[in-house]
């Protein structure tokens, strides 16, 4: 077990009701359980099925089972599969040393869909996300996922982008083996094309 | 293979708190699991289910909380080790027989899970179900781990049988749906053999002499929770503030304190077992300290309770005048969920003591830049929702018919009739059952010269579980209104378990389909099926029984939800807008498809100024193209 920089580690996974947020954050847990780890992973979804925010506190200890909800201010990494959404969790959860690694796809709120309000332009979303984070990444991973035929991929493609981030004691090894648990096999090969695609991307970005 | 079935002894794995419950009732060795769904309640049953023909248990989702209830209690009154589990509501419904139960007690274990729901993440209340186990004399036991969520089902198994009462087990939205560590136990190879003994039968007469036996019951529970593992006390010897707390309320403190680094300073003291409480236990801790802080969700049920312990115990052990803290005093709020931030400022508020959880000048701009660039994301129905489709129709319906009509809904998705969404057409709120129940009493009153049209909504598992008694006093008493019943062939909100309208059980095995449309007409009722995606003939049907006063009228919406359509069928249209037939903000319609009827399916264009289909959103359910009053959504069979 490598011992944690930081313990505990706490990562919010944030995006909207059927983006496969959930899905996400149980494929980290059982990576680092099986690693030994303390998990502890709170999820906020409310009533909707889908269409709402959906938040997925991982909190990570080699010492004790965490709240199951992250304190205000005490968010050390974000994974956003929406932009927006990735906003809304910096407000209570941000601190200056915070690691931002984002979609850059947005799925409009009812209220921008109907005309009522305006979806952020994107160059002000980046500008916002990067002044309020140590550092900011982001992954056009909708758009990669619908290239490899199904925008659904886009989760597994930012949990790639995460892995290769390298702030969570994990490795793509580590992923592959909960893909291979969590997946029948003709879904299984598609699924690890989008968790190589991820990793890739971030490490193109930082090369 | 299921993890809650994983034959792995000492692996530890991630959990949900349900599972871990459900794992836990295996490891004790019950046979038999029931439930009707509720969020956030559903999966102990549901991962039962699916295990259930490995494992040779029984497994069934009941039709309501009180037959669950009951069909676990006649497993246990055969010797056989049975779990039920509920959400809040599920409590109210099946405690008239629950009461009863404690007086005519149990033999084989039987515990009752209730998952609450603080904030009401999912529920039409926030109810703390504590108060039952004081009310009806049942030993309760709060988990805070996901490890004490199956350590204590089991042990509440052990305890009940010993006992032969039920014991409660409850849990809160935090636990229930959060994931942690659990170390597996092993699982049983035998299994018993049903037997009831006719000659001590499960009486509740004589009944004073029952309900003494119930106390007595209760009195020995008391002896074992003051040496229960499950209560326990860490921090200084002689702290200036104790901290008493159950359920989330350990990890939020816990958590509180070392933020705010006063672990020299407080003590936490640990509840798992809150009724009875465990008084001697209590009262040595009492005498720790002067200040006491009660960190609960979401009632003050301890903090009521342990006051009454020190009444009775200060003059005795000598403890004197304590300061107590919590949610009559205002320093824990006496609403809505907990979370550490909420105990902190319990904490400074009570020690004086300050904490900023980072940099203010960041905190300040971060929250700022939220509150400019972040809308909220109302609740919607999901694309294909067959419910648009059929509010659509009922609004337009109840405008036609231009008597001030309205809307009673029922527990459900189709519950969003209250927002925007559901087009605000719902005046009533009730729970499962009370649409039906209300439009009835409605209906009543054109007696006393009320002309206003009444429509109730129900759902299929809706329509089994309640709505069935309140169909049959309508019908009896010859109330008059329309009763809709939007069959989408799915127990959808609380994750699409099998109901008696559909075909097959819990466990997957074929089962009779119960006909709604049979039932209703079998009741005297006047019957319709139409297709919610018509909507021409929906709205017209629908006008058409409103002028028709006499007697409830029957319309059966029948449309697959969207959501099990979409896990086995390809969208049948794919959609998009004829630009040249969109005359966007000049149409007279004023943004008639995306501003009212709320698809997230269809976008409002700003550049264009035209609506736009999202291909990654719309499923192709086709209705919009019937909305739309220039003909520009168009749909083209895939």
């Amino acid at each position: 077990m490598v011992t944690l920089k930081k313990d505990p580690l706490n990562l919010i996974i944030t995006g909207v009701g059927g983006q496969g947020n959930v899905l996400a954050s149980q494929l980290i847990g059982n990576a680092l359980v099986a690693k030994g780890y303390f998990v502890t992973i709170g999820e906020t979804y409310g009533a909707s099925q889908r269409g709402g925010p959906v938040m997925s506190h991982v909190r990570i200890s080699e010492k004790t089972q965490c709240a199951p909800l992250i304190p205000e201010g005490k968010s050390d990494v974000i994974l956003g599969l929406e932009p927006m959404e990735t906003i809304r969790i910096i407000g209570p959860y941000g601190n200056p040393n915070i690691l931002v690694v984002t979609n850059s796809r947005p799925i409009y709120p009812l209220d921008v869909t109907v005309g009522n309000t305006k979806y952020p332009d994107w160059k002000v979303i980046r500008a916002v996300i990067a002044e309020l984070s140590q550092k900011a990444y982001f992954v056009d991973a909708t758009e990669m996922a619908m290239n490899l035929g199904t925008p659904i991929l886009a989760n597994i493609i930012m949990v790639g982008a995460l892995v290769a981030l390298k702030v969570l004691p994990l490795n793509r090894e580590d992923i592959l083996g909960v893909l291979q648990e969590t997946f029948s096999t003709q879904k299984l090969e598609i699924n690890i094309k989008a968790l190589e695609l991820g990793i890739e991307t971030i490490n193109n970005k930082n090369n | 293979m299921s993890i809650v079935n994983l034959d792995a002894p000492g692996r530890t794995v991630l959990m949900m708190g349900n599972e871990a419950t459900a794992r836990g009732a295996l490891e004790a060795g019950v046979m038999v699991a029931t439930a009707y769904p509720g969020t956030p309640s559903s999966e102990i049953i549901g991962s039962l289910a699916e295990v259930a023909k490995e494992r040779e248990i029984y497994v069934e989702w009941s039709v309501n909380e009180k037959v669950a209830l009951e069909v676990a209690a006649a497993a246990s009154m055969a010797g056989l080790r049975a779990i039920t589990a509920m959400k809040q509501n599920g409590l109210n419904v099946a405690c008239d027989y629950l009461f009863t139960l404690g007086l005519t007690g149990v033999k084989g274990g039987i515990v009752l899970v209730v998952c609450d729901d603080p904030a009401s993440h999912s529920s039409s209340n926030e109810e703390d179900t504590r108060a039952f186990a004081r009310m009806g004399d049942f030993p309760l036991l709060e988990p805070t781990t996901f490890q004490e969520a199956k350590d204590m089902t089991i042990y509440a198994l052990e305890l009940s049988e010993e006992l032969r009462t039920v014991v409660i087990l409850r849990g809160v939205t935090r636990i229930s749906h959060a994931r942690g560590n659990v170390k597996l136990g092993e699982l049983p190879k035998d299994h018993r053999k049903p037997y009831f003994d006719t000659s001590s039968p499960f009486t509740y007469s004589p009944m004073v002499q029952k309900h003494s036996l119930l106390h007595e019951k209760l009195n020995k529970a008391k002896e074992r929770f003051e040496t229960s593992p499950f209560n326990s006390y860490e921090g200084p010897e002689k702290p200036d503030l104790m901290v008493i707390a159950s359920g989330t309320g350990i990890f939020y403190s816990r958590e509180a304190v070392t933020l705010m680094g006063l672990e020299d300073q407080v003590g936490i003291l640990k509840l798992g077992t809150t009724w009875p409480l465990p008084d001697r236990f209590l009262g040595k801790h009492l005498a720790r300290t002067q200040k006491i802080m009660f960190v609960e969700e979401v009632d003050p049920f301890l903090e009521s309770n342990v006051k009454e312990v020190w009444a009775d115990l200060a003059p005795i052990l000598e403890i004197g005048p304590r300061t107590f803290y919590g949610k009559r005093s205002g320093h824990i709020p006496i609403v809505g969920e907990l979370t550490t931030d909420r105990v902190i400022e319990g904490l400074k508020k009570a020690l004086d003591e300050v904490y900023e959880p980072c940099d203010p000048n960041y905190s300040r701009r971060a929250k700022e830049v939220t509150k400019e660039f972040v809308s909220d994301r109302a609740l919607g129905f999901c694309p294909g929702c067959p419910h648009r489709a059929s509010y659509w129709a009922i609004k337009n319906a109840l405008k036609l018919d231009d008597r001030e009509g309205f809307l009673t809904p029922d527990i459900g998705c189709y519950a969003l009739a209250r927002t925007a969404s559901g087009f605000f057409l719902s005046k009533t709120g009730g729970a499962m059952g009370s649409g039906t129940g209300l439009a009835c009493g409605f209906g009543k009153l054109q007696e006393f010269g009320f002309d206003q049209s009444v429509i109730s909504v129900c759902g299929d598992s809706t329509f089994f579980h309640a709505v069935m008694p309140a169909l049959v006093n309508a019908q009896y008493n010859k109330s008059n209104f329309v009763m809709c019943i939007l069959d989408n062939s799915a127990t959808a909100m609380t994750g699409f378990q099998p109901h008696p309208g559909v075909g097959t059980s819990a466990m997957g095995d074929p089962a009779p389909i119960l006909d709604i449309e049979a039932i209703c007409r079998a009741m005297g009722a006047k019957v319709e099926v139409k297709d919610p995606f018509d909507l021409k003939d929906t709205t017209e049907t629908i006008t058409r029984l409103f002028q028709d006063r006499e007697g409830v009228k029957v319309l059966i919406l029948k449309r697959k939800c969207a959501l099990l359509k979409a896990k086995g069928e390809k969208p049948p249209y794919k959609i998009h807008i004829a630009l040249e037939n969109c005359v966007g903000q000049d149409c007279g319609c004023n943004q008639l498809c995306t501003r009212i009827f709320r698809c997230p399916g269809i976008i409002w264009d700003t550049e264009t100024k035209k609506a736009k289909v999202d291909e990654v959103i719309c499923v192709g359910c086709g209705v919009c193209t019937d909305i739309c009053p220039n003909s520009a959504i168009i749909k083209e069979e895939t």
